[in-house]
């Protein structure tokens, strides 16, 4: 009896994980389909779901328009080289706090992630004055820098929560066998932290794939990634969805399948620690 | 060593070279139609200029303008080449942050601009942007509905005709609303129209002292006059409505009547994107009988940073994208409906084109009537534009302001209450700001 009422219980709760799940994903579903519908089809009203002409009209028109794998090189490689920017300072920055904390470490922790609250536009022009000074403006050095410091302390955080679960004695045991701190961290804790600094990765370069305002504001031609990509689509005066959602869809097409493949990664990583 | 010499040498004589050979141009432009069609057809002008590379951003309009604003303010001199309108080009004229357009060429006929659109990209005298093209707004109507009504819309009509003729084409259980009019927040939104409604009750944002007028008799009567009009023939959820919207709702042929800008024409009457393509009329904006139309001007216009490096190269290209040689080529390539409208007179006495635009007059004789100048309005005003004040800041009023008017709408405030906001508000700004002493 126990066990039957167990199987509906677990089939009502897979039929609302379902219909959560479905809501959720319903707007880059519609987003997909509408891609592939002429402009006329994407406003109809009421709404075509299945029943039009499909076209890949768009998906040429956008290429044609502006060269795709120009800006998808621009985001990993700001991506990339923000995420590995921030596990340079990152690691050692977790490990001193994780593992040789003062009085003030909570203080520091909770002042990093306070920066985070600022909303951006109220550091643009003093960021965009810099940038100019130093001729970063619409280059990669520029914006990597932005991106970097910008979750900084999301990756330092994730990993010194990671670290803290690391015992000690491991890491005393190296000392003792006579390792460097510099060999501590790349040969002892690292490899033992690997799904830790896995999530961490996963997590920035998502992060910093989806970021649009410094991308927008700070590049132009030389540096613009794809979320500038799909800001050249938008339009209040004209009707351009059916692109528009074309040029979306590839521009989110890799970070969805990255996201797709390494999902435990993802919420193993965002969910440590969250339940003892 | 002396290998490595003459390397240097001749990497910097290469340098020097493709330096001298070829000029980058950075354009900033908007998302829309007739500057995509522009990108497409730039072989023509880079066949005749080799030494000319273009290379384009392409942007929503809001974020266009912040990207543009910070460049210019700072003087980064990251574009060769911005798309602005008639609301920023007398204000950064007069800042000195915009060149004079001194040397678009002996055949570039400026004085076949049309003079509203001039004036309204000018400053002292001098044009500091050109038109690539121009709009102002009017009535769009569904002529079967109208007749269905048993009404004859005037070439002008009143707001109490657009009223009356709402009511009796308001059918909401089949699906149509009698008239659809933007309601989403926002000084280029809801903003624009209703400060034409404004001005043609009589209204002003500011007496001539800089004192906001939201508190007078003028103002209260066209935000009511709005407000019940919508609410008693208009869409659900208009508070939400844009151009896109509407533009939506009326190619569905939901809307009885549309208020807005003139370059929807070519879209409503498109039958590849409207299902009431060959059941359109146009009229100019209304008036309340006191001898303003509620029309706007707008114009987007190609313009050069005083930053620009390559203010030569600039000017050519400003003068090809804005000639009478490419109108000619648009129609060449995609027919005369498609050239952009609203800049040279010449266009509207082309038999080709006007037989080719069924609004082509009534675009005319809307951009011919509006004045954005200080006698604009019907009671003298201390600022430029139709639809907006041409003051720095204008752009943050109006944003707060349309919120206040959309929540009326929405009936999240009463139309007394809204008033009384805007008015603290824009008087609180303008106090600040230094205007009111």
């Amino acid at each position: 009896m126990a066990r039957k009422a167990t199987t509906s219980r677990r089939l009502v709760m897979t039929f609302v994980a379902y219909t959560f799940a479905l809501i959720l994903f319903f707007p880059i579903l519609w987003m997909v389909i509408t891609s592939f519908k002429s402009e006329a089809d994407a406003i109809a009203l009421p709404p075509k779901f299945l029943f039009f002409h499909w076209t890949l009209a768009n998906y040429i028109d956008v290429q044609a328009r502006n060269n795709y794998w120009r800006f998808a090189f621009n985001s990993v490689a700001l991506s990339f080289g923000s995420t590995v920017l921030g596990l340079i300072v990152g690691i050692p920055a977790a490990y001193a706090f994780a593992f040789a904390p003062t009085k003030n470490t909570k203080q520091i922790l909770l002042w990093m992630l306070s920066t985070k609250m600022m909303p951006a536009v109220g550091v643009l022009v003093p960021i965009y004055l810099l940038l100019l000074q130093f001729h970063l403006l619409d280059t990669f050095t520029g914006l990597i820098l932005i991106l970097f410091l910008s979750n900084l302390p999301i990756m330092i955080w994730m990993l010194y929560t990671y670290f803290k679960e690391i015992p000690h004695e491991i890491l005393e045991a190296s000392r003792m066998d006579g390792a460097s701190r510099w060999k501590e961290i790349v040969y002892v804790l690292s490899p033992m932290a690997v799904p830790g600094i896995a999530s961490t990765v996963l997590l920035n370069i998502i992060l910093s794939w989806n970021e649009t305002f410094w991308s927008l504001n700070v590049t132009n031609i030389h540096a613009a990634p794809l979320t500038a990509f799909i800001a050249s689509y938008s339009s209040p005066e004209g009707l351009f969805w059916a692109k528009l959602s074309a040029a979306s869809t590839l521009a989110v097409a890799p970070i969805v399948l990255l996201g797709w493949f390494s999902q435990r990664q993802l919420v193993r990583g965002l969910t440590f620690g969250a339940v003892k | 060593m002396r290998l490595t010499k003459a390397l240097y040498a001749g990497a910097f004589a290469l340098a020097l070279l493709s330096t001298a050979s070829a000029q980058s141009l950075t354009i900033a432009t908007v998302n829309n139609g007739d500057m995509i069609r522009m990108q497409k057809l730039t072989s023509d002008f880079t066949k005749a200029n080799p030494g000319i590379k273009l290379n384009w951003v392409t942007l929503e309009e809001n974020v266009l303008r912040q990207k543009v604003t910070t460049d210019i303010a700072t003087k980064a001199g990251q574009y060769d080449i911005i798309t602005i309108g008639t609301y920023e080009v007398p204000i950064w004229a007069k800042k000195g942050w915009l060149v004079p357009l001194d040397n678009l060429g002996a055949d570039y006929d400026v004085n076949d601009l049309l003079p509203a659109i001039r004036s309204g990209l000018s400053y002292n005298n001098k044009l500091y942007a050109a038109p690539f093209y121009g709009e102002s707004s009017m009535v769009m109507y569904r002529t079967d509905l109208m007749k269905k009504a048993g009404l004859t819309m005037p070439k002008s009509p009143t707001w109490a005709f657009i009223a009356k003729a709402a009511a009796k084409m308001n059918d909401p259980k089949n699906g149509v609303y009698g008239i659809c009019l933007r309601g989403k927040a926002g000084w280029g939104e809801n903003m624009a129209f209703l400060t034409t409604l404004a001005n043609s009750y009589g209204a002003r944002w500011f007496n001539m002292k800089w004192k906001p007028l939201f508190d007078g008799p003028e103002w209260k009567n066209a935000i009511n006059y709005y407000v019940n009009l919508m609410k008693a023939d208009g869409p659900p959820g208009a508070s939400a409505n844009g151009f896109n919207a509407n533009l939506t709702l009326f190619n569905a042929g939901k809307c009885g009547m549309w208020i807005d800008a003139t370059v929807a024409a070519g879209f409503v009457t498109d039958p590849k994107k409207s299902k009431v393509a060959d059941k359109v009329g146009f009229a100019l904006a209304p008036n309340a009988g006191l001898g303003k139309n509620a029309n706007w001007l707008w114009s987007w216009a190609l313009g050069i940073p005083a930053a620009s490096k390559h203010v030569a190269a600039a000017e050519k290209f400003i003068a090809w994208a804005t000639s009478k040689h490419y109108t000619e080529l648009v129609a060449s390539k995609e027919g005369w409906a498609r050239v952009p409208p609203g800049t040279r007179t010449s266009l509207y006495k082309n038999p080709a084109y006007l037989k080719a635009a069924p609004f082509a007059q009534m675009t005319l004789d809307s951009i011919d009537s509006a004045d954005p100048s200080m006698n604009g309005t019907v009671k003298k005003k201390p600022y430029i534009g139709v639809q907006f004040a041409a003051i720095p800041e204008f752009e943050g009023l109006g944003d707060t302001v349309g919120q206040y008017f959309s929540g009326a709408l929405a009936g999240k405030m009463t139309v007394d209450a809204a008033l009384k906001q805007a008015q603290d508000y824009t008087t609180r700004v303008m106090t600040k700001a230094g205007y009111i002493k």
